[in-house]
């Protein structure tokens, strides 16, 4: 293991700062196949709701230049299926699990977390404020900093583990928004991604949902500004940083804009050994750097 | 898994259609007819989705496996894996899906099998396995039109074949369904892959048991991002990459 490496956050403490995103990497049991989970400074699990969910109908992504749409709806097995199931089998592996929380009331939200935080499994809560696919609830908490600061202390008030919130792209003031949640937030995961649409060839909407979440390369740009907007106003907050990462250079980015740790998203579907390739790579390019620790670079874009 | 082929062979077959011979080490690894690659498009990010092409042969004496695919516009991602020249590598992951089963047909059995479009290229592959295991084949292939055709002599090989053309530009005119109104439906059982819409008449129609198999846009072809899911008739939401593609008639909602 590489000590320069190591961070630790509220209730993670991380071999590493890589992780997959939530959405990304559903459970991880696909993915056990192909490398040891434990390798991974954490996981975040696919979206947990209190009810099983179906999701929308198909087609459900669409590629786009660098990048893709998704529209799955938060198809889920639901919180008491997931802890039964999935998490006994994420407890095989020396792994923190990070649980993505997502309703469409208040009331779910928290019923979601007093359960899932429960689990000694769950190291952490991703609070889901930002989904742009389900029609009720997800973004429309994610958008008005009141309404997020109040779910957010309704769900820190039942949490057995620090609640992280991810916030959405789709607002007027992302600064706003972090400061708002962060009264109450341990920490901050960033950014979901941004509504988008795409057209068939006889000029209608592509996925059935109409809109779909724009994430991979494509937005990395709009993610690394506004983590760097977020650090400035907020110095201590933890934020773990995603949107678009594709190799070691844009881990280095993120740092280097205030991130403490970074999460992976639609590159797993492009490579699904890249976490476990890009935290070898991390590794070789810290002491390639000559740096003590990938925290030398934090926040460096400032200075 | 496998993550690595190198092409040895390609060729333009019909309109837009690639037939790519790949070399893969295929030693520990066994395919099933029916099974798929998911391939990436380039090492660059320009395209984040790999593209998934059925696999039409499989040569474990030389170790390569065939893709036909069909190339889209210029700007497609399935077009530049067309552009691949022979001798360069492609980044592959296989062999993916569940294929088809071909242990419940025996010896003597007949069967039917029907292909539309660039649906025909798995059905190539179990066509020789079911040959090899002594079942009479029947092939119905159906296609827009006769610059679309393309296989018809390798299946031919194998067994009685019928070509059907939309536009009636060759073979017998109409769809695949035509021709199973003129041969009849006398068969131990039946292999469909194509559009949706025909494997839903199939699915409806004809009384004999069968398998059908399902195209649907994918993330990851691995079970891991649900964009492919598809509604069964007993067991709920179904994924087509990993519970799929095939699945036997009447299970899924088409």
């Amino acid at each position: 293991m590489n000590h320069k490496l190591n961070v630790s956050l509220p209730g993670l403490d991380l071999k590493n700062p890589v992780m997959p995103a939530s959405g990304c990497f559903s459970f991880g049991q696909e993915f056990s196949k192909l490398y040891n989970l434990s390798e991974l400074g954490a996981i975040m699990i696919k979206a947990a709701t209190e009810e099983e969910r179906e999701g929308n109908l198909t087609p459900r992504v669409a590629e786009t230049s660098s990048g893709m749409l998704n529209a799955i709806g938060l198809q889920n097995p639901g919180v008491d299926h997931i802890i039964e199931n999935e998490l006994k089998f994420l407890n095989t592996y020396d792994v923190p699990v990070i649980a993505n929380v997502a309703g469409t009331t208040i009331e779910d939200y928290v019923e979601v977390a007093r359960k899932i935080s429960a689990s000694p499994t769950v190291k952490a809560l991703e609070l889901n404020i930002s989904c742009p696919n389900v029609k009720e609830g997800g973004i429309q908490f994610g958008t008005d900093p009141k309404t997020a600061k109040e779910l957010t202390r309704a769900v820190k008030e039942v949490s057995e583990k620090p609640v992280y919130v991810k916030l959405s792209p789709n607002v007027t003031s992302i600064v706003d928004m972090a400061k708002s949640v962060s009264e109450y937030a341990d920490g901050l995961t960033m950014i979901n991604t941004l509504v988008g649409m795409k057209l068939d060839s006889n000029g209608k909407p592509l996925l059935n949902n109409k809109t779909g979440g724009l994430s991979g390369p494509a937005i990395k740009p709009v993610a690394i500004n506004m983590v760097y907007q977020v650090r400035q106003a907020l110095p201590d907050i933890p934020i773990i940083a995603m949107g678009g990462i594709s190799n070691v250079d844009d881990i280095i980015d993120f740092i280097s804009v205030g991130a403490d740790a970074v999460a992976i998203g639609t590159m797993n579907f492009t490579n699904p050994f890249i976490c476990k390739e890009l935290i070898e790579l991390l590794s070789k390019k810290v002491s390639d750097m000559n740096l003590n620790h990938i925290h030398d670079i934090k926040g460096r874009a400032f200075v | 898994m496998l993550r690595e082929g190198k092409v040895v062979a390609k060729s333009y077959i019909a309109r837009d259609v690639f037939e790519f011979v790949i070399a893969v080490d295929l030693k520990n690894i066994e395919i099933r007819p029916g099974q798929f690659v998911h391939v990436r498009v380039s090492e660059s990010t320009e395209h984040v989705l790999r593209r998934p092409i059925s696999i039409s042969s499989v040569d474990t004496i030389n170790h390569t496996i065939t893709l036909v695919f069909r190339a889209g516009d210029q700007s497609s991602g399935t077009n530049k894996i067309a552009l691949t020249a022979v001798g360069e590598h492609l980044d592959l992951l296989l062999p993916l899906g569940n294929g088809y089963k071909l242990d419940d047909v025996n010896q003597g059995d007949s069967v039917l099998i029907i292909g539309g479009g660039i649906g025909v290229p798995p059905l190539y592959e179990l066509a020789k396995r079911l040959d090899d295991r002594g079942v009479r084949t029947t092939h119905i292939l159906g296609f827009n039109s006769e610059k679309d055709v393309f296989y018809e002599d390798k299946f031919k090989a194998l067994g009685e074949t019928y070509i059907a053309t939309a536009d009636g530009s060759y073979g017998n005119p109409g769809f695949v369904t035509d021709v199973i109104e003129e041969i009849g439906d006398a068969f131990d059982k039946f292999y469909a892959c194509g559009p949706k819409v025909m494997l839903k008449v199939l699915d409806e129609t004809l009384d004999i048991d069968g398998y059908i198999s399902l195209e649907e846009r994918m993330g990851c072809g691995i079970g891991v991002c649900y964009a492919c899911v598809c509604q069964s008739r007993k067991q709920g939401q179904l994924k087509i990459c990993t519970d799929g593609p095939v699945f036997e008639k009447g299970a899924i909602i088409l």
